[in-house]
């Protein structure tokens, strides 16, 4: 049993002690799962290393106390804590393939984990990890035993994290946002197997996650966490049923969900006197381009044409290559000033695609018409001008800025490379960009780092429009972000797409988030566009199989559609 | 923004301050070395010979009767010489060689990683003792040839680094920008790989003292009687047993030198880096 009692932890900075965490207490009892919730930077991972006594130097906890089964671990002396740590408690981490040895087959890091623990003999100790495996349910086991981390995907690397976490019989699970890197169909069985598993083992399991959905799913109870201060704790049902705390309400508001599509997204505001609530912003009122509409309304602005584009992959180093197409004749067309989403699976092929689009790859074969033009077969320096029409937001706002120039210098990059208007107008250019995607002018002359991430996306996407392209790629654009920051950028996008006129391909694994932006809707595997159709045709009354199981997976909060039955 | 983060770590770290000071005064005496020596540096006197410090002789003298600290000041300006040229030269071309190793078309990075492969192959003093055996001694040949030598390093190190940087996705963005090639280089690549450069450079500093001491005690360096710090200890190695602080003050400048090289090299670094610099 855990015990957390009045935990506060403070960062030691040079100009004193910032708080970081202030009177956290929960209690969580064998055989329970407790969902600890709340955006980055809310401080559930500090939390979670106090909880395991491995806090940062820089960290020192400043009250309270942490039993484990009535021991306070936090006045344990060095060697005790470790031996309490190896033996009573285990983690799970967010990317399963960074926590496994590269080096090491998953079964001897299996029998190793077992052999740390009890004192058996090898040979026992294998048979063992062979039946851990068959209870993570992971396709041939014996495989598995024999397989490198990297010859596995994230999923089945994520069970071997499961079976390693549950093989000596631990008191308490720390699982640290476990399924944020696994895809929904994945996460859905990954979280279903550690709610059946515990039930044998009876561990007190802590789950971290910024990701209401999952906590909706495994969770029996709840801590909400906001700025450092416990908001609210409730049985789950109850959390959703009637939250108790604004900031708790407004987290739930902010969730697109499937099934309720809404023209805008709530978003979490902090008022003057620190209150937090939940608003719904109006769209903005700014001067719409007020342009004739075009004569060609019609025709769409993106057409693809049986679209090819495969790798030659070596399954093994002396084998042939073997084809693998990643793009499989796709025919999607996106109409002006409307919005495609693509979804799929990690490795379907969507941001193979998107960027077969951008021509940062030469397709195969078949045809991009953009505006008519057909860009697919285009030199690097006949792909120019297309460049300017054709602008993308990736998904990681931490790499796709340049960490050594200042905001100015990135946003203003597309106009220095078209030679655009003389220093001053770009310098006025940048200055209106920056105010249309909701920075204040103070920020150009701040590097990406001082920001965070959903700044970030916000410059990333001042770039994209600085030449005021007509088509925007959106590769996972949203994906990296908190939930409440997604609603503020998604609004965003809405409001500019009005504003500046944009099409906007949309990339994403997120249901609920295509489901908001979207006026078509693609859905991709393997390579290929199973369903296409209008996002009410597609939401509304999915016709394949593979759709319908994607839709299924989503973990959802008291939706008609959703995953879990009779919760 | 740089400048004043300069003179902020100067006030808050004194090793950076000494480090900085002792730089400047190297490269005045490297300038000014032949007006401060005290006495004639090429004066024979074998009357004393090998003595240790004294009131005529602040440091002692050489196994000719020169005089130490005269010789030390106007050694400073070959040695310099050599080691910053060198590192100029391996620098600008190594750099340039590894990006175009990661970033130029398949066949340009194969040939030009492979040719680095087959220098780096061959012992450093091998190839210099090649070289300046055909050429004429002096500091000139003695940067140009040590700073050839210097390249691979700096060619992988900047190799390696830009794949690294390739693989961002500020470098896709600027692909699909449009950017042209010299852009890319030179506002996405260089900036980012910075970092091991500056080190890279440091390193080759002190290596390039120590190579041109090596080259100068096989006589293929600064040619006699013309001092330079490297051959002073080549030479004062076979009178360790009659004066030994003959080798140990050359030794000591060359390590203090170096030394500071490396702190003033890491703190720039920091510096150099918006992420690691403090506001």
């Amino acid at each position: 049993m855990l015990e957390v009692r009045n935990l506060s932890i403070a960062f030691r900075t040079r100009t004193g002690l910032k708080s970081a965490v202030r009177n956290i207490a929960f209690t969580i009892k064998p055989g329970e799962i407790l969902g600890l919730v709340g955006e980055s930077g809310s401080g559930k991972t500090i939390t979670s290393l106090g909880v395991m006594g491995l806090l940062p130097p820089n960290a020192v906890v400043t009250g309270g106390e942490v039993l484990v089964d009535g021991v306070d671990i936090l006045k344990l002396p060095p060697a005790e804590l470790r031996k309490l740590r190896g033996s009573h408690i285990a983690m799970i981490f967010q990317d399963p393939m960074a926590s496994l040895d590269p080096i090491f087959t998953c079964g001897d890091q299996i029998v190793e984990a077992i052999l740390l623990h009890e004192r058996i003999d090898r040979a026992a100790a294998r048979r063992k990890a062979r039946e851990l495996l068959e209870k993570v349910r992971i396709p041939d086991p014996e495989r598995a035993m024999r397989s490198y981390p990297h010859e596995l995907s994230g999923g089945q690397c994520q069970r071997i994290m499961i079976a390693m976490a549950v093989a000596c019989k631990p008191r308490i699970i720390i699982a640290d946002e476990p399924t944020t890197a696994l895809d929904v169909t994945v996460q859905k069985q990954v979280l279903e197997l550690l709610r059946g598993l515990n039930e044998e083992v009876g561990a007190a399991i802590l789950l971290i996650t910024h990701d209401l959905g999952v906590i909706y799913e495994v969770a029996d109870r709840v801590v909400v966490m906001y700025a450092g201060d416990k908001m609210e704790e409730a049985a789950t049902a109850d959390l959703f049923a009637t939250p108790q705390s604004d900031y708790s309400k407004a987290l739930i508001d902010s969730m697109p969900s499937l099934g309720h599509r809404a023209e805008r997204l709530p978003v979490i505001e902090r008022d003057a006197s620190g209150k937090v609530r939940s608003v719904r912003p109006e769209p903005r009122v700014r001067p719409v381009a007020a342009g004739p509409v075009l004569a060609d309304g019609d025709r769409p602005l993106l057409e693809l044409r049986d679209l090819c584009k495969s790798y030659w992959v070596k399954p093994s180093p002396l084998s042939m290559p073997v084809e693998m197409r990643a793009v499989d004749r796709v025919s999607l067309s996106v109409a002006p000033r409307t919005t495609l989403g693509l979804v799929g699976e990690s490795g379907c092929g969507k941001s193979t695609l998107s960027r077969a689009v951008m021509r940062l790859y030469k397709p195969d074969s078949g045809q991009i018409l953009f505006k008519g033009r057909d860009i697919a077969g285009l030199s690097d320096r006949e792909m120019r001008p297309f460049r300017r029409e054709i602008a993308m937001v990736f998904q990681n706002p931490y790499g796709s800025l340049n960490p050594r120039q200042t905001v100015a210098q990135l946003v203003e990059a597309p106009m220095v490379i078209f030679a655009d208007g003389d220093a001053g107008q770009r310098q006025a250019r940048v200055r209106s960009l920056l105010e249309a995607v909701g920075l204040p002018a103070a920020a150009a002359q701040k590097y990406p780092h001082e920001f965070s991430g959903g700044q970030r996306q916000r410059i990333a996407i001042a770039r994209a429009l600085a030449l005021k392209p007509s088509l925007v790629i959106c590769d996972e654009a949203v994906s990296a972000l908190d939930v409440s920051v997604q609603a503020q950028v998604l609004n965003l996008l809405k409001d500019l797409q009005a504003e500046f006129d944009l099409t906007y391909l949309f990339i994403s694994h997120d249901l609920s988030v295509v489901e908001h932006v979207s006026d078509t809707v693609a859905v991709m595997q393997k390579g290929r566009i199973v369903e296409y159709g209008t996002a009410a045709a597609i939401f509304g009354n999915p016709k394949e199989a593979y759709t319908r199981m994607l839709l299924d997976a989503v973990p959802t909060v008291g939706s008609m559609r959703g995953g879990k039955e009779g919760a | 923004m740089i400048p004043a983060a300069i003179l902020r770590a100067t006030r808050s770290q004194p090793a950076f301050l000494a480090s900085i000071v002792l730089l400047v005064a190297v490269v005045l005496i490297g300038v000014f070395g032949s007006w401060l020596a005290p006495q004639d540096p090429f004066l024979l006197d074998p009357q004393s010979v090998n003595q240790g410090s004294s009131a005529a002789h602040w440091l002692g003298t050489d196994e000719f009767g020169r005089d130490l600290l005269s010789r030390l000041l106007i050694g400073v300006q070959p040695t310099l010489l050599v080691a910053i040229g060198a590192t100029a030269i391996a620098g600008v071309f190594g750099t340039m060689v590894g990006i175009a190793g990661a970033y130029g078309r398949p066949l340009v990075q194969f040939l030009i990683m492979r040719s680095v492969d087959i220098m780096l192959s061959f012992p450093p003093i091998l190839l210099a003792l090649l070289a300046v055996g055909f050429w004429e001694s002096g500091v000139l040949s003695l940067a140009v040839v040590i700073g050839v030598l210097y390249i691979p390093h700096f060619a992988r190190v900047a190799h390696a680094a830009t794949l690294q940087v390739s693989r961002m996705e500020f470098m896709e963005a600027e692909h699909a920008m449009g950017a042209s090639a010299g852009r890319v280089v030179f506002t996405a690549i260089l900036p980012n790989i910075l970092s091991p450069l500056v080190v890279q450079a440091t390193l080759t500093v002190a290596a390039a003292i120590l190579l041109e001491s090596g080259l100068s005690f096989l006589g293929l360096g600064i040619v006699p009687p013309e001092p330079s710090w490297g051959q002073m200890i080549g030479t004062a190695r076979g009178y360790l047993g009659q004066n030994p602080m003959y080798v140990i003050w050359p030794s000591l400048l060359l390590a203090l030198t170096v030394l500071a090289i490396n702190v003033v090299g890491d703190r720039l670094r920091d510096i150099l880096d918006p992420r690691l610099r403090e506001e």
